[in-house]
């Protein structure tokens, strides 16, 4: 199972709290753990990724094992760590204010 | 004894505010959707407890909630009640899919060069006069949408930008349709508002649509007197006895139509500012309207520090300041264009929203005002429903 870590925002969304698991066949990317995310929860659709062209929306940020993975191809595959579950995926609302 | 509930969006969130028949006790209930921009809360007329809620954030997009209790619980329109039950029970709704039809293009940007169409966020919802399942839903980048599904699905009714949409150019507050009046009677008549674009009318139900701005001057944004888009239009009224009757507040300008926007003629008359935002009609007098003049389009604070609601018993031209209970000093609020409405007990409620977060209501049609609410976060829209 992945781990994921969603925003507050999100949470409140989705009605979860803490960390959510989500079940992805290999190869575990960014693609396929949000792909998998929007299966499990449909009412995330559209508010993490574009819904038609599936482009990150410009004010979510992803991170794994402290790396921010934002800018890389979404097919990139995440770290073992993260297949593993021994670290979460990290879904960030970039930060706003000054 | 009827009752009234007041449905407000905020920069954070979503508040019901529900005051007895004599608008004198109130319960607030909010924020539902805390932190989420709430651009516009409204009922269905069709079934009162039906509410549907525009939920939007820079970083998440927009999301349309629903309740069916009068307020009380939300979600997105396509769980059923059985989704929801259960450790493994969740929202399957995905209610948030506002996707351009057909042929998108450009329209014309800051510095004259053509920009795509972009979708950011649902302005105004318009729920259908007769059915609950139908809701319009007015669009920035400027497009109305519609759903019969109860707000499950929806899809464009793309013909609008047909109406010279390559022409339309965001202002600095956007291009969005913020504004969507149904004929009541004539289901196939909407008309429409686009800040920056102008006021367009539909006769097929919207499929197709055209201009409604002959007699709008914008001098110094339309050198060309004949230009039939690119006004902008703040807001549009209607008092439903009289759907050829229509009041408009532009940019700068007061305006009415007695002829569905064939042509249009100003009533500014003495108003103190003809620049402001809202502008509505008396629930049971056609020709008594409601503005807000605020200073200028570089200042958007009303003249002087003074609050006042200006009423027209004359359907314009002749303008009286209401004042009693409106701060008169000291008062740099706005008051922006879907936060202000009108309830139809007797003698009418007229209730406003400000950017300093207070909800206004005044229960005896505009003569004196007390608020309801004083420290919301700043409201963006206003509804009232009256109740059995």
């Amino acid at each position: 199972m992945i781990r994921v870590v969603l925003p507050f925002h999100l949470r409140t969304l989705a009605r979860v709290d803490g960390e959510v698991q989500v079940e992805v066949q290999s190869p575990v990317t960014v693609h396929s753990v949000i792909d998998a995310l929007e299966a499990r929860y449909p009412v995330l659709r559209g508010t993490i990724r574009d819904h038609v062209t599936l482009k990150r929306r410009p004010f979510v940020r992803f991170f794994a094992c402290k790396e921010d993975l934002s800018l890389e191809p979404p097919e990139t595959p995440l770290p073992d760590a993260i297949v593993s579950g021994a670290e979460p995926f990290l879904i960030v609302g970039a930060m706003a204010g000054g | 004894m009827s009752k009234v509930r007041v449905l407000v969006g905020t920069r954070k969130g979503a508040f019901v505010l529900t005051g007895d028949g004599k608008r004198k006790d109130w319960q607030v209930d909010g924020p539902h959707f805390a932190g989420w921009e709430i651009y516009h809360v409204k009922g269905s007329p069709a079934d009162p407890n039906r509410i549907f809620a525009s939920q939007t954030s820079g970083w998440f997009g927009q999301i349309i909630q629903r309740s069916d209790d009068g307020g009380k619980t939300w979600q997105p329109p396509g769980s059923r009640p059985e989704d929801l039950v259960g450790p493994e029970g969740m929202l399957k709704g995905e209610s948030n899919k506002f996707v351009y039809e057909g042929h998108v293009g450009t329209h014309k940007w800051y510095d004259g060069t053509q920009h795509p169409w972009e979708f950011k966020r649902i302005w105004h919802l318009e729920p259908s006069l007769t059915d609950p399942e139908t809701v319009y839903a007015g669009a920035e980048d400027a497009a109305i949408f519609k759903t019969t599904d109860g707000g499950k699905t929806w899809h464009e009714l793309s013909g609008l930008r047909n109406a010279k949409g390559h022409l339309w150019q965001p202002g600095a507050g956007g291009m969005a349709v913020h504004t969507i009046i149904l004929h009541p009677k004539n289901p196939k008549r909407i008309f429409i508002a686009i800040s920056a674009a102008g006021a367009f009318r539909s006769d097929d139900g919207g499929e197709t649509w055209r201009p409604i701005n002959r007699g709008l001057k914008s001098q110094f944004e339309l050198p060309d007197p004949d230009a039939e888009v690119g006004h902008c239009v703040h807001r549009i009224a209607m008092h439903p006895s009289r759907p050829d009757v229509l009041f408009m507040q532009k940019h700068w300008d007061v305006l009415r139509t007695n002829d569905a926007g064939d042509m249009w003629n100003e009533v500014s008359g003495n108003l103190p500012s003809d620049f402001g935002f809202p502008i509505d009609v008396h629930a049971h007098e056609p020709e008594t309207i409601y503005v807000v003049p605020i200073k200028s389009d570089s200042e958007h604070y009303p003249p002087d520090g003074k609050l006042r609601v200006y009423r027209s018993r004359t359907g314009g031209n002749e303008w009286e300041p209401l004042t009693k209970g409106l701060p008169q000093k000291d008062c740099y609020v706005n008051v922006l264009r879907d936060a202000m409405a009108i309830d139809s007990l007797q003698p009418c409620g007229v209730y406003f929203g400000t950017t300093g977060g207070q909800v206004y209501l005044s229960a005896d049609s505009g003569d004196s005002w007390n608020p309801i609410v004083r420290d919301l976060p700043a409201v963006l829209s206003v509804e009232v429903q009256t109740l059995p």
